[in-house]
């Protein structure tokens, strides 16, 4: 980005204070001319940020106009995508965007909470930190690295070893249905699953250290074993937080791109079957965008990228809003590399 | 004891052992990733890999020096673009960040770290690529400077709010003006822990690939011209890994196992720096 907004802040009235920010500076604002240009500077900066969530809104609303215009709703919830006939459904992608980071938070959910419970209620004083460390390395790890890993260790691993027995419980039920080829929602899912885990893992435990010790010494005054004390007193005072954390690591996964596109199969179709080809929003944007030969197609591909952002967005404040409640202001999850 | 008690001490018990194979589940999940690419990437990891520039395929031998060169060229352009409005604008949240305006910025910066980043690549073609015809190493550092803005902002935010408050108030005392005791007393002290942040937000993008897909494109020859297409690690692994040949998952896993390597000793020095100033806590 090189546009910066010029000069937004205007000159403050020359005798009175401007009320509001920080009480304490009060009485030395307006002293020196040069800390007025410091703060118009700095304030300049920070407004890169608002204007480029804006000009993102914008220009991938007025790119997406041509296909907003053309098919309505009728977008989200019809499935076909024909670029021969120019016309185009989303409804395979929502669904397999939706479904993959479903099958995510089933797996790294309970192991996420269960990192973070360990952390900071059980493990030796001398764990905590290496254990936590290693666990945000997972996201350390390039998300292109995951799809390589992905592709050639995990769909193998779980061809040979995982779906036939699944298969064998669970194969009357739609969910694992059909011959299991390698790319397929379950192996999206896995994969996506290990790169949220980090991200819930690390914001729930900072949501576990705000609350009070004295939540738990209670429980265990009143006799409580420390796993009640735990489950009484300590997640329940966490609640609104956790329940941030985990719909922050579900924004993560919605936008997830590159190793979902390497596993996931990538075939516009609807299954319920897990071990089946699918789609996800996301994916269909890096594999078709340098495809996309007419107007329509890419007027196309960039609603289905505002429909994604719009939705993340969505997501991750509502996220947001609910981790502040417990641990106001504080940066969570940006330890989270 | 009676019975009730001895069952709800093994209950405890056996949901502690529960919590604590979860732990070592996810811990389990980065050991394999990092031995796979140990595994299968050190063998081809030889001075050729380092020097020399791709061959056609079906070819043996080659490198990928030029994506190395690329990773650092299009990383290095988003740090400059990127790190000076994030950190201002971190900055800014912690000097001014107090009021509805801080507020909103705080709020957004969160918001956008969670932005998927092929968006943000769609948005930079559009802004970079469509109107000159040409994809460029440009356009990808661009989309990643916008990724890095938010992540810098946070941290830096953080680490200068860390500065003791006495400290302003001696050199406000000392007759320094604000500005002056912003950057030279207050961001000069937190200055262990902005490069910290910044080290992260670079490694962080260092293994991005999806803003890069239309913007920087890749390229197979060298290139350090940054109105050209270019070449880096992660687009590099894309193409290897997605490709027919075995030769080239072999290049990909060698590639993967570089670019892992760069992010980890980044985060590494990050993570060191960061302890030797504020200690051990949390």
């Amino acid at each position: 980005m090189t546009t910066l907004p010029i000069e937004p802040v205007p000159a403050p009235p020359p005798s009175i204070e401007t009320p509001g920010a920080e009480p304490r500076w009060t009485s030395l604002r307006g002293v020196n001319a040069s800390d007025r240009v410091y703060k118009a500077i700095l304030t300049a900066l920070a407004l890169a940020l608002p204007l480029l969530i804006v000009l993102l809104f914008v220009q991938l609303f007025v790119s997406a106009l041509p296909a907003i215009k053309r098919f309505g709703f009728s977008f989200l919830w019809t499935s076909t995508w024909d670029p021969v006939a120019e016309i185009y459904g989303a409804a395979p992608m929502i669904f397999g965007t939706l479904a993959s980071s479903l099958i995510a938070l089933l797996i790294a959910v309970p192991l996420a909470l269960g990192v973070a419970i360990f952390l900071t209620e059980f493990a030796p004083r001398w764990l905590r930190q290496p254990v936590a460390f290693l666990v945000e390395m997972l996201a350390a790890i390039p998300s292109v690295v995951y799809g390589l890993w992905g592709v050639f260790v995990l769909i193998p691993f779980l061809r040979s070893y995982v779906v036939p027995p699944l298969k064998a419980v669970l194969g009357w039920t739609p969910f694992f249905q059909g011959v299991f080829y390698g790319n397929s929602l379950l192996a999206g899912g896995i994969i996506l699953a290990i790169m949220i885990v980090p991200y819930i893992a690390a914001v729930s435990r900072e949501v576990l250290l705000a609350v009070p010790v004295s939540q738990r010494e209670a429980a265990l005054g009143m006799g409580a074993t420390r796993w009640e004390a735990v489950w009484s007193a300590v997640l329940p005072y966490g609640r609104a937080g956790l329940i941030g954390a985990i719909i922050l690591g579900l924004g993560r996964a919605l936008g997830e791109t590159m190793a979902v596109t390497m596993v996931i199969g990538n075939r516009h179709d609807i299954s319920l079957s897990a071990l089946q080809p699918a789609y996800t929003m996301a994916a269909a944007i890096a594999n078709e965008f340098s495809e996309a030969t007419t107007n329509m197609y890419l007027s196309a591909l960039f609603e289905v990228g505002l429909i994604l952002f719009v939705i993340t967005v969505l997501v991750n404040a509502f996220a947001r809003v609910l981790i502040w409640r417990v641990a106001r202001g504080a940066a969570v999850g940006s330890k989270a590399l | 004891m009676s019975a009730r008690t001895v069952r709800r001490r093994i209950a405890s018990g056996l949901m502690t052992g529960l919590v604590a194979v979860l732990s070592f589940t996810a811990v389990l999940a980065l050991v394999l990733i990092l031995v796979d690419l140990i595994a299968k990437g050190a063998s081809s990891i030889d001075w050729a890999f380092f020097t020399k520039s791709p061959v056609p395929a079906g070819e043996t031998g080659g490198g990928v020096a030029n994506a190395i060169v690329g990773t650092g060229i299009v990383v290095g352009l988003a740090a400059l673009i990127g790190l000076p409005i994030g950190i201002g604008a971190g900055l800014y949240l912690a000097e001014y960040g107090s009021g509805r305006l801080g507020f909103l910025v705080r709020f957004i910066a969160d918001v956008m770290n969670g932005t998927p980043s092929i968006v943000i690549g769609i948005f930079a073609w559009t802004w970079m690529v469509k109107p000159v015809g040409r994809f460029s190493a440009l356009a990808g550092s661009a989309a990643l400077a916008i990724l890095m803005i938010p992540m810098i902002a946070r941290t830096t935010e953080e680490m200068v709010r860390l500065v003791p408050h006495s400290l302003r108030e001696a050199a406000l005392a000392l007759g320094y003006p604000r500005w002056r005791t912003s950057l030279r007393v207050v961001a000069r002290t937190a200055l262990g822990g902005i490069v910290t942040g910044c080290l992260v937000g670079i490694a962080r993008v260092a293994g991005e690939t999806a803003p890069l897909l239309f913007t920087a494109l890749g390229n197979l020859n060298f290139t350090t011209n940054v109105a050209q297409p270019m070449q880096t690690l992660s687009l590099q692994i894309y193409v290897y890994a997605t490709g027919p040949f075995e030769e080239w998952h072999r290049m990909a896993w060698a590639a993967a196992l570089v670019l892992m390597a760069l992010v980890l000793i980044l985060a590494m020095v990050a993570r060191r720096v960061t302890r030797q100033r504020y200690g051990r806590g949390r």
